[in-house]
């Protein structure tokens, strides 16, 4: 089961998809934003959503589990 | 009853309207779509735009001396140096170190960078600016803005206002004066070169980091010291982990607070008069010419250390070299995400980035140590 780990650090400005949600490479999984700037995280593998490890508000490092995908 | 409206007419502004706050009104309408629609860097270009707008309509008096809003958001925030090193304090607790830590070799891309900033400073000596003047016009090269206001209030406060137009124009400027000449000198394949393996760096490195950088540059050079003092406290912050409602402040209500003030006393000092003048476009073209030789020779050097290194960088960073930060990283990731939407640039860029600034605010400090 792939995790999608976020690759820089910031503040988790949005989820863009929920649970169960079929995704593909490449599709806008979460809005971080660093540095003022809004920072679109893509998917890197194609699946389920199976689990999301972050919520709105959340700061996240470099490494740190955004959401499982199936 | 018509002649009350006649006098309502002439005590507004519409009859003294100058053909010159019509073409300010353009550049403000310009600034203002490109925030909006083209969400390029809203957060400022959008009160930079009011801001034009605002200062531009007649018989308001906001920029009046001693009157006017604006002008007092303008002097007790911009030409009194607090809100620059305010901006600095909430940039340090926002910036992460990390990746100049685990690659000290993308500080040399700031370096390169810096090449620019001479450029203008002889061009302007050239132009028959005075030593301070140029000192001043050169610090634009370096595409900083609050390092720029700093050393035009003091080595030349009467360019002050051109400098600080100029400089921010260069801010407002940087998403589209970057992209052409980062695609000019890479190729598709260089763009989509992915950066990984950083090596994690750890705690102490990162609350070492601001402090030693801290003593060495105020030691070396002490006119840095109100810049790089609240940068550096910003970061410590950060990474101490034990205040973070500090942080907090630093980066999110101080910053935003200042950015407001910032952009729109910025923005209202860009009156037609001041700014539809031959001397402010010609220290515009100087700048210009410095902004575009620094992103090319901040990239070229990055080419130049590919050859030399086994794990490639995405040249892209190179142009980040240019300090306007964060502005010119965002700009990288945002040229390498249309290359390969998985590259994150982001923060590999903000090792020249600050880098750069780093650069500037010492190249500053040079200049005000020894024309001061």
């Amino acid at each position: 089961m792939p995790t999608l780990t976020s690759p820089i650090a910031g503040k988790v400005m949005a989820i863009q998809v929920a649970v169960g949600d079929k995704v593909e490479v490449d599709d806008e999984l979460v809005i971080l934003e660093a540095i003022k700037m809004e920072t679109p995280i893509y998917a890197e593998d194609a699946g389920i959503v199976a689990a999301i490890k972050v919520k709105e508000g959340d700061a996240v490092k470099v490494g740190d589990a955004l959401m499982v995908i199936d | 009853m018509w002649e009350a409206m006649q006098d309502l007419l002439y005590s507004g502004g519409v009859v003294r309207l100058a053909p010159g706050q019509l073409i300010m009104w353009a550049i403000a309408f310009a600034l203002i779509y490109l925030a909006i629609r083209k969400r390029y860097e809203p957060l400022l270009l959008l009160p930079i735009g009011f801001g034009i707008l605002a200062v531009n309509l007649p018989v308001t008096a906001l920029m009046e001396p001693g009157q006017g809003l604006i002008w007092y958001f303008y002097h007790y925030g911009i030409a009194s140096g607090i809100i620059p090193p305010l901006i600095f304090l909430g940039l340090g607790a926002m910036t992460d170190f990390g990746p100049v830590i685990a690659n000290p070799k993308t500080l040399l891309l700031g370096a390169g960078a810096q090449v620019g900033l001479y450029l203008t400073f002889f061009a302007a000596l050239f132009a028959g600016f005075d030593l301070s003047e140029a000192a001043a016009i050169a610090i634009i090269g370096g595409a900083d803005g609050p390092t720029t206001i700093y050393v035009g209030s003091m080595l030349a406060p009467h360019l002050l206002g051109a400098t600080a137009v100029v400089a921010y124009t260069y801010m407002a400027l940087v998403p589209i004066i970057q992209p052409p000449i980062m695609r000019l000198l890479t190729t598709r394949d260089e763009r989509r070169i992915v950066m990984r393996n950083l090596r994690p760096v750890g705690t102490l490195e990162r609350i070492l980091f601001p402090l030693v950088t801290a003593v060495v540059v105020m030691l070396v050079v002490p006119a840095a010291a109100p810049l790089i003092s609240m940068f550096m406290l910003g970061n410590l912050f950060k990474e101490s982990g034990v205040v973070e409602r500090l942080t907090k402040a630093s980066e999110n209500e101080i910053m935003n607070t200042t950015t407001i003030f910032l952009g729109i006393a910025v923005g209202a000092t860009m009156t037609h008069e001041t700014f539809l003048q031959p001397r402010v476009l010609f220290i515009f073209f100087i700048g210009l010419f410095a902004f575009a030789v620094s992103t090319a020779t901040g990239i070229l050097l990055a080419k130049l250390m590919n050859l030399f290194l086994k794990e490639k960088i995405n040249p892209l960073i190179g142009a980040a070299g240019v300090s306007a930060v964060p502005m010119s990283a965002r700009v990288v990731h945002r040229v390498g995400s249309e290359a390969n939407k998985r590259t994150y640039l982001l923060m590999f860029a903000m090792g020249p980035n600050v880098a750069g600034v780093i650069g500037t605010v010492v190249a500053a400090a040079v200049f005000l140590s020894i024309l001061k």
